[in-house]
């Protein structure tokens, strides 16, 4: 029971410090990592909800967990295009 | 508790012990070369110790996994320490273009 | 309590992480430090009884992530410095935000509350495989599949519109030679992984995250000429795993008594999902390494 609002209490709190490093920056690279930190947190949000049964004795919520699985793979995709995008915008002025 | 027990309880703090050693090594030490002597040295023996350890406590199909995952550790570790090393001895011969433009200090 | 101890140092040292990626000065530590983020992460996925998401994030986070940002930092090499930015505007805001966050996570009930996970476990026997999490990605939400392929192929378009060039180190013999000797226990390990999804942890898109991360890997070593969106061959299985789905949607809406698009007959489900996994595996695979290597040797000629 501590254990599933611990990982709920952190699951907010990486949303806080993803947040921080999005406005923070400064370089545009640190802000795409802070989306993906963002991006853990709700994912780390979602699994927690999902591990919610466990502590009844019951196997943990699959829905969810398919929900995070593609959610993961879409992660890493946009961030690679993201970072196409930067590529390109730093390759400009020269 | 068993002799086994003991034993494999032994191993573990050992491992652990060597593990501490080598990220305080990471930490502290001053140039690439110490610190890569000091992580890979002592992860290499610290997870054997902790696989030992932990295979002196568990059924021997886990202990023969284990065994095999401290074998590709132990390469890839052997070969990335070789390649780092390799790149800050370039670094060093010829510091055309420097691997990070931040403010190096 | 054990454990409460375990979860206590997790939770220290992802939030510790995170925070050191944020504000760490130079941007090299951050990439290194967000890598080490996410194996973390795969460790608590682990822990929180998700195995199937620790495995593709250990691919994920451990091998496509780093290659992606360490890329991405070999083109700031050149890049002028940037200014120290303000520190106490966005701390003061953002903790008042975490704090209604933290507020508001609390007042999650501990007792579940949908019966979705139960219709699941209902239902398992029908969809053709015994694995939960593989039967709603293949069968009960087929849907969030297939269109979270066409997001990939979208990805990849995109990312071949604005093509860069990479300054490509050519091979150091031995990281040649490790790559070589670690790539067939990697395809080994991926197939293992799509053929065990139906019924334990594993499926489409951890061996795919992970088959990719093995071609990175070859890629980066001058290996794999053919990777390259130019061969005709790499395009078909790119859009593979598309087409494979829709026709198998198609294929089972002909069948008789099959009147909901992307359902599969009892019979032939577990076949189905299969055969639809081997493509989408490949699909992901490829899609996945071309986006994080792209065109390293020149521009097409076309563009």
């Amino acid at each position: 029971m501590l254990s599933f609002y611990l990982y709920l209490a952190t699951a907010a709190l990486l949303l806080g410090v993803g947040s921080l490093g999005l406005w923070r920056g400064p370089e545009l690279l640190r802000r795409i990592l802070a989306l993906n930190v963002i991006g853990a947190g709700i994912f780390m949000l979602m699994v927690s909800l999902a591990y919610r049964p466990v502590l009844y004795g019951e196997p943990a919520d699959s829905v969810l967990h398919a929900l995070v699985l593609t959610g993961l793979v879409v992660a890493v995709s946009a961030t690679a295009f993201a970072l196409a995008l930067l590529g390109r915008l730093l390759a400009r002025p020269q | 508790m068993s002799i086994l027990q003991l034993c494999s309880w032994l191993l573990l703090a050992l491992g652990v012990v060597f593990f501490l050693a080598g990220s305080l090594g990471l930490l502290r030490f001053a140039d690439s070369f110490s610190r890569l002597h000091a992580v890979t040295k002592a992860d290499t023996l610290g997870l054997g110790l902790v696989v030992i350890g932990l295979s002196l406590q568990s059924h021997w199909r886990e202990a023969c996994l284990m065994l095999l995952i401290w074998l590709v550790v132990m390469g890839s570790g052997a070969v990335s320490c070789q390649l780092l090393a390799r790149f800050s001895h370039e670094q060093q011969a010829n510091p055309v273009e420097p691997a990070d433009p931040g403010q190096e200090d | 309590m054990g454990l409460l101890l375990f979860d206590v140092v997790l939770c220290a040292l992802l939030l510790t992480l995170a925070g050191a990626a944020m504000l760490s000065r130079q941007l090299v530590h951050a990439v290194t430090l967000f890598i080490a983020f996410g194996v973390m992460m795969a460790l608590a996925w682990a822990r929180l009884q998700a195995p199937d998401l620790a495995l593709a994030e250990a691919a994920i986070g451990a091998g496509l992530t780093g290659a992606l940002c360490f890329t991405a930092l070999a083109r700031y090499a050149g890049d002028a410095g940037y200014p120290k930015p303000k520190l106490w505007l966005p701390l003061v805001f953002v903790a008042a935000v975490s704090a209604l966050l933290l507020y508001s996570v609390f007042q999650i009930p501990a007792q579940p509350t949908t019966e979705l996970s139960e219709r699941v476990a209902e239902h398992l026997a029908v969809s053709g495989v015994s694995h939960p999490v593989t039967a709603v990605l293949l069968n009960f939400r087929a849907w969030d599949t297939l269109l979270e392929l066409l997001v990939l192929l979208l990805a990849l378009l995109g990312a071949r519109q604005v093509p860069s060039q990479l300054p490509l180190h050519a091979g150091w013999s031995l990281s040649v030679s490790w790559s070589r000797l670690l790539s067939p226990m990697l395809l080994l390990l991926s197939a293992y992984l799509l053929w065990r999804g139906a019924a334990a942890p594993g499926g489409a898109f951890q061996a795919g995250a992970l088959l990719a991360s093995g071609l990175v890997i070859l890629r980066l070593n001058q290996q794999l000429a053919w990777l390259s969106w130019q061969n005709f061959a790499v395009r078909t299985l790119v859009l593979a795993g598309l087409i494979a789905f829709v026709m198998a949607g198609l294929a089972s809406l002909l069948l008789p008594g099959q009147l909901v698009w992307l359902s599969w007959p009892v019979a032939l489900a577990g076949g189905i999902i299969l055969l639809v996994e081997t493509f989408a595996t490949l699909a992901i695979a490829l899609t996945l390494a071309l986006l994080v290597v792209g065109e390293p040797e020149q521009e097409p000629a076309d563009a």
